[in-house]
């Protein structure tokens, strides 16, 4: 509701759930705020000093007064509990639990570029008919992936904010999470880690399609990175002899 | 002690500095190398000060940069991506470590323990002179950086590793060094510094003044050392690991040869949280010094604040891995860390609302103090609710390193640091000059900085909230951040951000023109209550020549039934 004004386009399947959260939170944080300002504003300006009224002596210990602050712990202890519930829930769906993968993307961070292997048309990873895109991720909706993100030099984080996700990539960690596209389009992918210089200069996009055109992006890259690879191989065969 | 110093009868010590009074000082034993609290506090105040301006400086550049992408910035230049980096990592370092810490800790602490405790000076001043000396050290060591090869350091306020411990890979090499030097080093002068704070204000209350009779800025600036020290340990050790790492070839936090990246997260943010509490808490008591003296009211539950800033203090300890959330940690590690990080509402909830309900039956008046402690609770308000949106673990997944969180913390950061200190020293401005400061000059300068501060900052809400990530020096590279509405906002934000440095100048003109042709001021100008104001304005080496007061009752005893004044001094006699 909130921040769907704001954003293009909530792209993911978890995404929803996020923006959710986002507007239950704001509604709650707002009713103490809204409280806590009218009485701010009305003490200041009809308590403002008059000739001759002197303030009142209030120590702040009786039980008469000190009420009204401890009764306003009861909101606030309600309104904590019903956010921790709500962002656990939300966090448990999207970082802990790790749906079942239909395929998987390698997402490697460096100094200042992302490669992207995507598995080819066998949908299995680390074959001769991998993909492999710098700066351009390819995707399909209703198809769940699981990431597996590295990073070769500093510290980077792989976010697609229409995804609502956010990750860091570490040197030395492969790093697994998910995610399952549920609109078709072309977004931006960012770093939202500083890792130097380049940080600004760090964009990717990622492509989502429908599973008719991914299938078919995928033939067609397929069979040219196996081509390559073909054409590879046999020049090492020739350089070998 | 080492030195033998004669002890009064009260249990003060004497002899030190009443002895000064006797023979004429040199300028420098006065100025450059002060024993007095006072002076000391001077020093650190107008470090803390030039050092603002240059933080201030940074963020007018870089804010250019981002407003209008490319062009030339007057006093600057054109901001390559390098000089971005380091601009925004130095910013951030000198307005927390140079600006902040400095000033409501050190200067206040310094100025205001002795005189409000009714103390001659600090137990250890030779320990508070030196803890100035490495101070002066530490702030001249980060700003060498920007002269030497590869220049400064550009890898964010938070130095992760292995970027800010492998020059191949920040292409800063003494930079780094110089930046992590400076920043041990300015925790070691705090340490000095809290050693001083704690231990005066435990031994050398004036005769009377019981534990629940300091004044509530005294009890905040010294939880805030008590935090300070408890949390910095880790820290220190994480700056040795770090200055081995970058220069003796050891990898503590090198993956490659089995560091881990994340340790340092742990140790600077173990540090890290419990930090803005430093801050917070002696800003707190300003406000709450201020608040009393111009509402006319006890304050609403004095336990009641002690109490709640102990809580934060202590829950402080138990958060700092929600800074972590999506660093790669255990993912379970959240759940544990979105409990306790809400959990600080509580506390600081109680906390403002003690405030608010300190103004209730009061006799207001809307001095300049006045008007920037009620601007602190409202600020402070804002920060305190949008902080919720980040520790809730799930909504962090998005809001992570955006605007938002940028937007959050200048929130909590700026009433501290700016609106806080603002809020005290146009308070005591009286007693540390001997002269009033011009109120309508005042009053100009407050508005002409908070409206702007609100300018600066709100639209940030809203580009964060957009998607907008940090610490990118030219968002036309990213299709989705480049709009046009998006770039008005960061416009209308630089604008805003020109506006309120431009009002700073209004602010040092005051204070020079009050200074030096302001009109006399009086004992206690305010007819505030506790023992400072019992003191000659300016108050002279030892602040009472004629004998420490004594103290009989709290700090707040305003608009008391049974006196016909509206105030009560704590050293006069029932």
């Amino acid at each position: 509701m909130i921040l769907d004004s704001l954003l293009p386009a909530a792209a993911s399947t978890y995404a929803g759930d996020i923006d959710r959260l986002f507007d239950v939170i704001t509604v709650l944080v707002m009713i103490p705020f809204t409280i806590a300002c009218f009485l701010f504003f009305s003490f200041i300006l009809k308590f403002k000093a008059k000739d001759g009224v002197k303030a009142l002596y209030i120590t702040g210990t009786e039980h008469r007064y000190m009420k009204w602050i401890h009764r306003a712990h009861f909101p606030i202890l309600t309104f904590d509990l019903i956010i921790v519930v709500m962002a656990i829930n939300v966090w448990y769906d999207v970082k802990q639990d790790l749906p079942e993968m239909e395929s998987e993307v390698r997402v490697i961070a460096q100094q200042w570029a992302w490669t992207f292997v995507h598995p080819g048309a066998d949908n299995t990873m680390g074959t001769a008919d991998d993909i492999t895109k710098v700066n351009e991720l390819h995707v399909s909706t209703g198809t769940l992936y699981h990431y597996k993100l590295e990073a070769l030099d500093v510290l980077h984080n792989f976010s697609v904010p229409v995804f609502r996700l956010k990750q860091d990539a570490i040197p030395g960690r492969v790093i697994t999470g998910w995610f399952e596209p549920t609109v078709t389009g072309e977004y931006d992918i960012q770093c939202a880690e500083i890792c130097g210089i380049g940080h600004g200069l760090m964009p990717a996009r990622i492509h989502i399609s429908s599973p008719e055109a991914y299938s078919a992006w995928v033939e067609r890259e397929s069979a040219a990175a196996l081509a390559r690879a073909m054409g590879e191989s046999k020049s090492i065969e020739l350089a070998g002899n | 002690m080492a030195e033998s110093i004669p002890v009064e009868e009260n249990g003060h010590h004497a002899g030190d500095h009443r002895d000064h009074g006797h023979h004429e000082m040199s300028f420098s034993e006065k100025y450059i190398f002060p024993l007095d609290h006072k002076m000391i506090a001077m020093q650190y105040m107008f470090t803390g000060m030039f050092m603002a301006l240059i933080g201030g400086f940074f963020a007018y550049a870089f804010r250019m940069q981002l407003a209008f992408p490319g062009i030339e910035v007057p006093g600057w230049g054109v901001v390559s991506p390098a000089d971005y980096n380091s601009l925004v990592t130095n910013h951030g370092t000198i307005m927390i470590f140079w600006v902040a810490m400095p000033v409501l800790i050190a200067a206040f602490g310094n100025y205001l323990i002795p005189l409000m405790i009714g103390a001659d000076d600090m137990v250890f001043p030779k320990i508070n002179r030196l803890s100035y000396q490495v101070f002066l050290l530490s702030a001249i060591v980060i700003l060498s950086a920007f002269f030497v090869e590869g220049g400064a350091f550009g890898g964010a306020w938070t130095a992760y590793p292995p970027l800010s411990t492998k020059a191949e890979y920040s292409l800063t090499g003494l930079g780094s060094t110089l930046w992590i030097t400076a920043v041990f080093l300015e925790f070691v002068a705090f340490l000095l510094g809290g050693i001083n704070f704690i231990t005066t204000c435990m031994n050398s209350r004036a005769p009377g003044m019981k534990m629940w009779d300091i004044p509530m800025v005294v009890w905040m600036i010294v939880i805030a050392s008590i935090l300070f020290m408890l949390s910095v340990g880790p820290l220190l050790a994480g700056g040795i690991m770090m200055l081995f790492d970058q220069n003796l070839g050891t990898a503590f936090f090198d993956p490659d040869k089995g560091g881990d990246p994340i340790l340092w997260q742990h140790l600077f943010w173990f540090f890290g949280h419990p930090e803005v509490y430093v801050v917070l808490l002696p800003a707190v008591g300003i406000v709450a010094d201020v608040m009393t003296t111009f509402s006319r009211k006890k304050l609403f539950g004095y336990k009641t604040v002690l109490y709640t800033a102990i809580g934060t203090g202590v829950l402080s300890f138990t958060v700092w891995a929600h800074h972590q959330f999506i660093a790669g940690i255990d993912p379970r590690m959240a759940n544990v860390f979105t409990v306790t990080t809400l959990l600080i509402s509580v506390p600081i909830a109680e906390m403002m609302f003690v405030y608010i309900a300190t103004l209730y039956g009061g006799s207001i008046t809307l001095t300049t103090p006045m008007l920037w402690a009620l601007a602190f609770i409202f600020e402070f308000l804002i920060g305190g609710i949008t902080g919720i949106f980040l520790g809730a673990s799930g909504n962090d997944i998005y809001m992570h390193d955006t605007y938002f969180v940028l937007a959050h913390f200048h929130y909590t950061f700026y009433p501290i640091a700016i609106i806080g200190t603002y809020a005290g020293f146009t308070y005591w401005f009286p007693k540390m000059f001997g002269r009033m400061m011009n109120d309508t000059l005042g009053k100009l300068h407050f508005w002409l900085t908070i409206i702007p501060f609100n300018g600066i900052f709100l639209p940030l809400f809203v580009l964060g909230a957009a998607g907008q990530h940090r610490r990118i020096y030219d968002y036309q590279n990213f299709p989705e951040l480049a709009l046009p509405w998006m770039q008005d906002m960061r416009q209308f934000a630089t604008v805003m951000l020109l506006i309120m440095l431009g009002a700073q100048v209004l602010f040092f003109y005051n204070v020079i023109t009050s200074w030096m042709s302001g009109e006399k001021a009086p004992k206690n100008p305010w007819k505030a209550n506790s023992l400072e104001w019992t003191a000659d304005s300016p108050p002279p080496h030892g602040n009472w020549p004629e004998g420490l007061p004594n103290c009989y009752r709290g700090p707040y005893e305003y608009s008391h039934p049974d006196r016909e004044e509206d105030y009560w001094p704590q050293n006069e006699p029932a």
